[in-house]
């Protein structure tokens, strides 16, 4: 299966489950093991790794769809949200190891500021074709340049066929 | 019994989907309107769903105003060139005019975009594509869209089935309901003003992979398709879902080549190293030249380089090559260009290569065309048929009658022809190429307009008829009692495919019909996107009787597969528009996309307009028509 979960690892935190865009990690029912996270339906799994990346414990895995992907590679991640950055290391079959490190963010996590902190715009600007931070009056500029617009008639005629 | 929890949930606004144009609706209706009541579902988690859930390795719509690089004029010009001359140019004018802004808001949010220090721009990819470090676009995105509306509005794990119309007026949209994938809450959503925005469609054709790797489609397998089957089903007029998109990506894993081919300039040849695109030039010039001028525009359409790929692997060619050989170098920045490109967004295709001990600097690797998907958002513009702005649309179109259903504006920017429903990101039709930054815009430009329509209509009270209620709460949950009624009435050993039942129908079961179907009869794969008038003639017989077979035998066993089962029916609405719009359009505009055999050429001089279509639920009757293309840029 894509992603798989190693029980000895896995304390049923859920993060997994919580994060999982297809609706596919999901708790078993208590066992043997006590509540693990599992990936209940491998065929509708996209290999996105967000539960790899989320998992606290590194006890979700992935090992590639096996339709087409020969066994004994593998891809491993850890993304930190404190220095920003995402660690990959790229497991080759026949032993070579590739590592890559790329940054995610260049601001804290939790620093945008929302939109409602920016003055409150008058009702005319609703009626003119300016999205937010787009004019000096809301909230400055941030297109650089003045809005594009383009002539366009009122009415047009045309001939109907068909 | 299925037990069921009915939770009424009442807003101004609501927002369906919080993917790239759900959030940018959020960010922009809570700007404009701070007092308002905004809600936003999603079925699955705001954090990490939608198209960027993985991630991103481009932006691929930005003009780079500020720093002259490009005019929105010539992008207009780009745009309706690569989709054969038929685009709605007041749409992409439109949202191509404010996406600098809306990528520069993710800049000062913390999106890495590569800059170029020298011009204070960014790197460019290519002419419209900028590069980025787009691991956490999605997340930092949410962010922005969370702060906006509150965590409290935001309903995670709601997958939302069917559109609420009013009852004293069927043409106005009131809300929305779906229910709770994890513990089956019913949730009834009564908004003044709807923006839909729940994405394209994957897995509707047959993937490549039938096996373990079926969820390894090009599109996520969570893009059901819901934007296009919710509103078909309410009855709204769509657009262009003829125009159903192929894409060339690399073999099995579907990885990226934007970066391989534009920013590293990496060569497609076939597997003698040839070139794939001179030897068919004149053919393809000849059928499809067209008044355009399609052939020799700057930027080859992609739909005529796909085909030109398929007519040298059907030559005995193929497949073609990427010939990363040729420009990825071994421990360079071109390497981790090369990885990056796949590890941000599809990091599958890195997998496979560390299973097969493939080195891209060593060997070039096989490019393949994937399963047609049907999306709006991408070098294709299925959706729904929305107003355009009020300064660029023509108001007024003679010659055709003055119904909405002709004419390019009604008022509301973005607004459907159903009052009050709104469209953004795939669910928008005919203005394509909006990528992740156009379709954050195209989210701001709808909520902005709803926040308008809420102001116009405040006095307006929405009425939601209980009856109504309580028998789509009833259809919601039919599959599940079907189950509950008949589970024992058969025993079959344990199958990935669910029980062998002669009276119900599981998820899976019916999925693999659809695409079966349409792979086989609709142009998919298997016949090399070849189709003709009695194929989807044939396909549509077929589709009739899986449509009846989901209305008498849909099965889901939980919560889960109650999600998969109504994603399985917004699948089988939007195939059926499909073909109702493939048997409609008599010509073959892209022929890269699909090939009608009967009808091999472009034909500009009765085809360059819009199929429309409206389908009316209570009959199954479906209305198709065409709508002239106008251009406001000139043309060609």
């Amino acid at each position: 299966m894509p992603t798989y979960v190693i029980p000895a690892k896995c304390t049923g935190c859920g993060d997994c489950v919580n994060i999982c865009p297809s609706h596919i990690m999901q708790f078993t029912k208590s066992g043997i093991f006590g509540r693990k996270a599992v990936n209940i339906e491998p065929e509708s799994c996209w290999e996105c790794y967000n539960c790899v990346k989320h998992c606290p414990q590194g006890a979700v895995q992935l090992r590639g769809y096996i339709d087409f992907t020969p066994l004994g590679g593998a891809v491993e991640v850890y993304r930190d949200e404190k220095t920003n950055r995402v660690y990959w290391t790229i497991r080759y079959r026949n032993g070579t190891v590739k590592y890559f490190i790329f940054p995610i963010r260049t601001t804290p996590w939790g620093s945008i500021k929302p939109p409602q902190e920016a003055p409150e715009p008058s009702k005319e600007m609703l009626r003119t074709p300016y999205l937010s931070f787009e004019h000096e009056k809301l909230g400055g500029n941030k297109l650089g340049v003045e809005l594009p617009r383009i002539k366009v008639p009122e009415v047009v005629k045309v001939e109907v066929r068909g | 019994m299925v037990r069921t929890r009915v939770r009424y949930v009442d807003a101004d606004i609501l927002i369906i989907g919080g993917g790239m144009a759900g959030t940018g609706a959020a960010w922009e209706a809570r700007y404009w309107c701070r007092n308002c009541r905004i809600i936003l579902a999603e079925k699955a988690n705001i954090d990490r769903s939608g198209a960027v859930a993985m991630g991103l390795s481009a932006i691929n719509t930005y003009m780079g105003l500020k720093c002259k690089e490009n005019t929105v004029e010539d992008y207009v010009k780009y745009v309706r060139g690569d989709l054969m001359g038929v685009v709605r140019e007041d749409l992409v004018y439109d949202y191509a005019r404010h996406v600098d802004s809306t990528v520069h808001l993710f800049d000062e949010w913390g999106l890495p975009i590569w800059p170029e220090p020298k011009t204070g721009c960014y790197v460019r990819e290519g002419k419209w594509q900028i590069m980025i470090h787009g691991e956490s676009y999605k997340p930092i995105v949410a962010e922005a869209a969370r702060k906006a509306l509150g965590d409290e509005n935001i309903f995670n794990r709601v997958m939302v089935t069917h559109l609420l119309k009013s009852p004293s007026n069927p043409n106005r949209v009131v809300g929305a309901i779906g229910f709770n994938v994890n513990d089956g809450t019913i949730y009834v959503f009564r908004a003044k003003a709807t923006i839909l925005a729940a994405g394209g469609g994957s897995q509707i054709y047959r993937p490549r992979s039938q096996g373990e790797g079926l969820g390894r489609t090009w599109y996520p397998p969570w893009s059901s398709a819901s934007s296009y089957g919710m509103m078909i089903e309410a009855g709204a007029v769509m657009t262009m879902m003829e125009a159903r998109f192929v894409v060339p990506r690399f073999k099995d894993g579907y990885g990226p080549v934007g970066a391989y081919q534009l920013l590293l300039k990496t060569r497609i040849s076939n597997v003698y190293g040839q070139d794939f695109w001179k030897p068919h030039l004149d053919e393809i010039r000849k059928l499809y030249g067209g008044k355009g001028n399609y052939v020799d525009l700057p930027i080859t359409p992609t739909t005529l380089r796909v085909y030109a790929q398929r007519l040298e692997w059907m030559a005995g060619r193929g497949p073609s090559l990427m010939r990363t050989d040729e420009t990825v170098k071994k421990g360079t920045e071109s390497e981790a260009i090369a990885y990056e490109d796949f590890l941000d967004m599809t990091i599958s295709q890195v997998v496979i290569w560390a299973g097969q001990n493939h080195e891209p600097s060593e060997r070039p690797y096989e490019v393949i065309t994937t399963e047609p998907y049907i999306m709006g958002s991408h070098a294709t513009e299925c959706g729904a048929w929305a107003s355009g702005p009020e300064d660029l649309s023509p108001k007024k179109i003679e010659g055709l009658p003055d119904d909405r259903r002709y004419q390019y504006y009604w008022g509301y920017n973005r607004m459907t022809t159903l009052d009050g429903l709104f469209c953004a990101g795939d669910a928008c039709g005919a203005n394509p190429h909006k990528f992740s930054s156009g379709s954050f815009t195209e989210g701001r430009l709808a909520a902005k307009s709803a926040v308008l329509y809420l102001m116009d209509h405040s006095d307006e009270r929405v009425e939601v008829d209980k009856a109504q209620v309580d028998s789509l709460v009833a259809k919601i949950i039919e599959p599940l009692e079907r189950w509950e009624r008949g589970r024992y009435d058969v025993v079959t050993g344990p199958s990935y495919m669910h029980p062998v039942d002669p009276n119900k129908m599981y998820w899976k079961q019916g999925l693999f019909r659809l695409q079966k179907i349409m792979d086989e009869y609709a142009g998919g794969w298997s016949t090399m996107y070849v189709t003709n008038e009695w194929m989807l003639n044939r396909g549509l017989e077929l589709l009739q009787f899986l449509k009846e077979d989901f209305v008498k035998y849909a099965a889901a066993q939980d919560w889960h597969e109650l999600l998969r089962i109504w994603e399985l029916w917004h699948r089988i609405l939007t195939a059926e528009a499909v073909v109702r719009h493939m048997l409609f359009r008599k010509e073959t505009r892209w022929p890269g996309y699909y090939v009608r055999a009967d009808y091999p050429a472009l034909d500009d001089d009765n085809w360059h307009v819009f199929v429309n279509s409206r389908y009316d639920a209570k009959t199954g009757q479906w209305e198709l028509w065409k709508v002239p293309v106008i251009h406001i840029v000139e043309f060609p």
